[in-house]
């Protein structure tokens, strides 16, 4: 008797394994009615913010945004893992080939501490300073202390608009502090004296001090008429010209009250 | 019947393969996609090479490799002797009631997510650090710490086991020759379970080299070599983790190759712990 009992076992383990392949196999009929979305971290907030009101006046349709990174988005398009792709920076080379729209600009913050008295600085101090060459709070006229510079992890897209922006080909100190998230800068950022970082401006809240750039305040306004140097461009790639769901969802976040309910987010509209 | 206990058995020894499996698999993987990078940028520029900006062509890890080793040790620093005093308390001193609580408790500590682990850094030590010690308090320490507090449970109940099957025998042999118990326990009991606290020891440093959430938390990630205690850096982990979700073409290889070194590292490790264990 004693044989026979794995045999049962056995046969239950199957039947479990079928049941889990054929739950699996299940959710891929539904994907018709799930619209994926993937990408920028700096994207992702604004673009779950669109997906829940979205949803709202769709009933039945279920938006799944996800972050992952800009490059991580674009490949899970080009893969065909996700219909939509958030991208904070620019296709380059093989990406090219993909489909972009424009869903909003927006501008880059650098941000300290709100009790440092600085203001104001010029792009090159800026650059001086994420090249690692000021390294003292002192060398700007304040206080003297060391200076904790925060950037973001190679490959992110706000830092690889930050590089083009600001660092003119130079490269970021490899001393400086590496943040996963425009979350974790600001994190850091709020909690340190001492610390100077980049954030998207939408993210920028009362823990933080923004800067202003040679003497203009990444405001909404001052991006729109083009006066804040660093500001660049939120994309939804898609894999062709989007159809169905894509299309859809794309024309209501180009629509007036997509781009009013950016803008009310703190980025700046197309139109 | 005799067919069906051979169908049993190769449905089990099937099963068993496939876990197997899944490591060789996941072996072959990570070398296909990342060996590639090793060899275009040689051996000895990607192990020996500070320069790290993959999409700039830069691919030097050694930076890392030096930071995931310091922390490692910070983290035996730290980890260690505490392991180590609370194994001789709970396996030689302690009442059998008090260590049938106590070590469920601690080994409880394994079961807390990293993500915790890093959270606590963050918003109690990294503060502490910043303000008592200077620097922007994530840092090496911090790191260490955390991980110090992290291969406890690992540390501590391998040495627990190593004490526990050394004989009675012998503890009662050398407590009638008049030794008081603190000395049969660092006299006999201690070199007795060497072998099993040294394993204990590896296997630690196994776990604290592979942590990656809580590492990301607390230390910086900053990508130069370390000079002090107090700076950031940026572990093999850390690096992948970090990185991985925006890489693409060479910079996605190179972090593979990252795994590569990670996973040489943690198998000489996990086989020294092999093989110090089997000879006693």
């Amino acid at each position: 008797m004693q044989n026979k009992n794995p045999l049962p076992f056995l046969v239950w383990m199957l039947c479990g394994c079928l049941v889990l392949v054929s739950l699996a196999c299940g959710r891929g009929d539904r994907q018709s009615q799930t619209l994926t979305i993937a990408g920028s971290t700096s994207v992702q907030p604004f673009a779950e913010k669109l997906a829940e009101v979205y949803m709202k006046q769709c009933p039945g349709l279920l938006i799944n945004v996800q972050g992952g990174g800009s490059s991580a988005g674009i490949m899970a398009v080009q893969q065909g893992a996700a219909q939509i792709g958030a991208s904070s920076r620019e296709l380059h080379g093989e990406e090219k080939k993909l489909h972009e729209a424009v869903i909003a600009w927006d501008g880059i913050a650098v941000i300290v501490h709100p009790s440092c008295p600085l203001d104001n600085i010029s792009l090159t101090t800026l650059r001086q300073i994420f090249a690692g060459e000021i390294k003292d709070w002192a060398a700007l006229g304040l206080k003297p202390h060391g200076m904790h510079v925060i950037t973001r992890e190679e490959g992110s897209g706000t830092r690889t608009a930050f590089e083009e922006l600001v660092m003119d080909r130079r490269e970021i100190s490899p001393t400086a502090l590496v943040q996963d998230s425009n979350g974790a800068v600001r994190e850091i950022v709020a909690h340190d004296p001492h610390a100077i970082g980049y954030i998207s401006c939408g993210l920028v809240d009362q823990q933080v001090k923004a800067l202003a750039i040679e003497g203009v305040l990444p405001t909404g306004a001052n991006i729109k008429k083009n006066l804040y140097k660093l500001t660049r461009r939120f994309l939804f790639v898609t894999a062709q010209q989007p159809a169905g769901l894509a299309q859809e969802f794309c024309a209501f976040v180009l629509s007036p009250q997509g781009q009013i309910l950016l803008e009310k987010e703190g980025l700046i509209g197309v139109h | 019947m005799l067919t069906r206990e051979k169908l049993i058995e190769k449905a089990l020894l099937l099963l068993a393969l496939s876990a197997i499996g899944s490591l060789a698999l996941i072996t072959i993987f990570i070398f296909l996609e990342g060996l590639p990078i090793i060899l275009k940028t040689g051996v000895s520029h990607f192990i020996f090479g500070a320069h790290w900006a993959p999409t700039k062509g830069h691919f030097g890890i050694l930076a890392m490799i030096l930071s995931s080793l310091y922390v490692t040790l910070g983290a035996l620093i730290f980890g260690v002797p505490l392991a180590l005093a609370c194994a001789i308390i709970l396996a030689e001193f302690a009442p059998a009631s008090l260590t049938k609580i106590l070590k469920p408790t601690i080994e409880l500590l394994a079961g807390i997510p990293s993500v915790v682990y890093g959270f606590l850094g963050v918003v109690l030590l990294v503060p502490l650090i910043r303000s008592y010690l200077g620097g922007p308090g994530l840092s090496l320490l911090a790191a260490a710490m955390i991980l110090g507090i992290m291969i406890l449970p690992t540390v501590i109940s391998i040495s627990i086991d190593a004490m526990n099957a050394v004989p009675a025998l012998y503890r009662e042999g050398s407590i009638a020759l008049g030794a008081t118990q603190w000395q049969t326990v660092r006299k006999l009991v201690l070199p007795a379970a060497r072998s099993g606290i040294i394993t204990a020891i590896i296997l630690g440093m196994g776990r604290a080299i592979g942590e990656t959430m809580a590492v990301i938390m607390v230390a910086g990630n900053a990508l130069s070599i370390p000079t002090s205690i107090l700076d950031s850096v940026r572990t093999l982990t850390a690096n992948i983790a970090l990185e991985l979700g925006y890489a693409s073409g060479a910079h996605r290889e190179a972090l593979f190759a990252t795994g590569i070194v990670l996973f040489i590292i943690i198998m000489i490790l996990n086989s020294a712990a092999t093989l110090i264990a089997g000879r006693k």
